[in-house]
């Protein structure tokens, strides 16, 4: 049995995309798993997505905590003797896969970009030194869990014609000497930069926030109004919250375009935006590494060069 | 209060070149440095001894010539250090293991800190790892602590939301690199950094028997970068009309 989880429905549906393709190359099953108070309605649209059962785990427990979810996945895996455990790969399934891992002694591969058989040996591919090389990596466990970072797989075609078994279950996890407090929801401009087609980002170029105006601009023309940074803007600086970050921490983005303003080019920053399909960077020193990463480079101040794109680009727009 | 933090030694990735004929990265001759997200773990562990009084004991994985790169975590105020002898063959499994004995061996932990994940691999499995083969609470991706008499109190940072957890000792957190600044020593310190003890355990010391990879590396590859690299030269309003046009010629308005 394959099983599948995330605690984001998109990323639920990429990995049984992926999970529904691994399963039929070996005639193997698919085990979606809820944890929570689901419903029969979502856990029927796992199975119209390639999911053959779906357990739902009912428990009383209020917010995700690895310690506890990983007790409930253990449970699960050796109940329905799972092989493959794909969780999606968000700082939550991050921190729950390697000590699912640990607590049953078994290999583990986090932010796994490809999945593959080679022969009967489960491949997967992921990024290492920031960015610059893909280590290709086998698993000897008899058990491998992996998780899976959103997009990294497309969801399935929905088919409401197909059945599946639908299990709901109650399970009582060990308890911890933790617990959560509160979670406090983080101020956004309901800014989502993954899905952003055009994306005009800074980075220490930049001499004050109020200047970000100018960035603003230039996004708006191209009707993309999404603004990025790299890291010294959202989490020294504080300019743009964290939802504007890029890079290795940040958000991974590819968008049709990246602007680059005022942004070196650090390996980290580069490797949350390398997937853009057209990069342009501008930046007053010609050695900085992002011209490397970049299809059009401008060398100059990008207080007088974004200005000067905004109007260039009005101008070709309205040509 | 005993803290233990986990600090590794990782290839330094700013140094890490592709060889243009290969298109493979050149991994040989990489210096190793403590990964940063490492130090500051170090630093939050010397904070709250600073506060709450206790011992930050250091543990790190690596060949002997590794104490160099250790000494400047003594410097920066860590009391004790261990160094793991390097093993044959290594897993993210292997390492958590590894860790998890030393960190026994120590004993009497109530704090265990690390890194949120390594700046040469990234994977973030290590500390979650540890915390399963103890069977202890974890808390990931802290970016504020608050580490009482008997109970320390973390905000996880997950982009979207902040969770604030409460956990009893003892505990594994890992840290992110906002967290804190690590301090740079002074010339005193650095100096008095060589009278502190630098441990050297050997695997068998700790107990372990035969460790066989769950996980093994079978290639590692450059990434493909094939962009135009096309500079525009010329004054502002050209290259900016310039630049328009070919945008526009790429089908982006």
């Amino acid at each position: 049995m394959i099983l599948i989880y995330s605690d984001n429905k998109n990323n639920s549906l990429e990995l049984l995309g992926k999970g529904r393709k691994l399963a039929d190359q070996v005639k193997n099953r698919v085990l979606a798993v809820i944890i929570g108070n689901a419903g029969e309605p979502e856990a029927k649209e796992l199975i119209a997505f390639g999911a053959d059962t779906v357990v739902i785990a009912e428990t009383d427990m209020e917010h995700f905590k690895a310690e506890e979810y990983a007790d409930i996945l253990q449970s699960i895996i050796n109940e329905y003797n799972c092989e493959t455990v794909m969780i999606g790969s968000n700082k939550n399934g991050k921190e729950l896969a390697p000590r699912l891992a640990a607590r049953m002694e078994t290999g583990c591969v986090t932010d796994c970009i490809n999945v593959s058989l080679e022969g009967e040996k489960l491949t997967v591919e992921r990024i290492v030194f920031s960015g610059a090389a893909i280590s290709r990596q086998q698993f000897a466990s008899d058990i491998q869990i992996l998780t899976i970072p959103p997009k990294a797989f497309y969801p399935p075609p929905k088919d409401e014609a197909r059945t599946g078994e639908v299990i709901k279950k109650s399970y009582q996890p060990n308890s911890y000497a933790s617990k959560v407090l509160r979670v406090q929801e983080m101020k956004s401009g309901d800014v989502n930069v993954e899905d952003a087609e055009i994306i005009v980002s800074c980075g220490r170029g930049l001499k004050k926030k109020e200047d970000i105006r100018l960035l603003e601009e230039l996004a708006e023309t191209l009707r993309g109004n999404t603004i990025g940074c790299s890291r010294p803007i959202a989490a020294d600086l504080k300019w743009l919250s964290e939802d504007h970050w890029i890079g290795l921490s940040g958000h991974k983005v590819k968008p049709k375009l990246y602007i680059a303003c005022g942004i070196s080019g650090q390996i980290q920053h580069i490797a949350g935006m390398r997937d853009s399909a057209i990069i342009v960077a501008i930046n007053r020193d010609s050695e900085a590494p992002i011209f490397k990463s970049a299809d059009y480079g401008i060398v100059g101040d990008l207080y007088t060069v974004v200005p000067a794109l905004t109007k260039a680009i009005k101008e070709e727009m309205s040509s | 209060m005993n803290i233990i933090v986990c600090a590794k030694l990782a290839a330094d990735v700013s140094e890490i070149t592709i060889d243009p004929a290969t298109g493979k990265p050149v991994l040989q001759g990489v210096p190793k440095i403590i990964s940063d997200i490492d130090k500051s773990a170090v630093e939050e562990a010397i904070r709250i001894r600073e506060k709450c009084g206790g011992k930050v004991t250091t543990v790190t994985i690596g060949p002997p010539e590794a104490k160099e790169k250790i000494k400047p975590l003594l410097a920066m105020g860590a009391d004790e250090a261990v160094l793991i002898s390097k093993p044959e063959k290594e897993d993210y499994s292997i390492v958590a293991k590894l860790l998890s004995e030393a960190i026994k061996k120590v004993g009497n932990y109530d704090i265990i800190l690390c890194g949120e994940a390594s700046i040469d691999l990234f994977s973030g499995q290590v500390g979650p790892q540890i915390a399963g083969y103890l069977n202890i609470p974890q808390v990931t991706y802290a970016q504020v602590i608050i580490a009482e008499e008997k109970k320390v109190i973390v905000e996880r940072n997950l982009s979207d939301k902040v969770v604030v957890i409460e956990s009893t000792f003892p505990v594994l957190i890992s840290v992110t690199k906002e967290i804190n600044k690590p301090r740079l020593p002074n010339l005193m310190q650095i100096m008095q950094s060589a009278k502190k003890p630098i441990h050297e355990w050997s695997i068998e010391s700790l107990g372990i028997g035969e460790l066989s990879p769950k996980v093994e590396v079978v290639g590692i590859d450059g990434v493909p970068t094939e962009r135009k690299n096309i500079i525009l030269e010329g004054e502002v309003e050209e290259t900016a009309t310039e630049l328009a046009e070919t945008l526009a010629k790429e089908g982006i308005f």
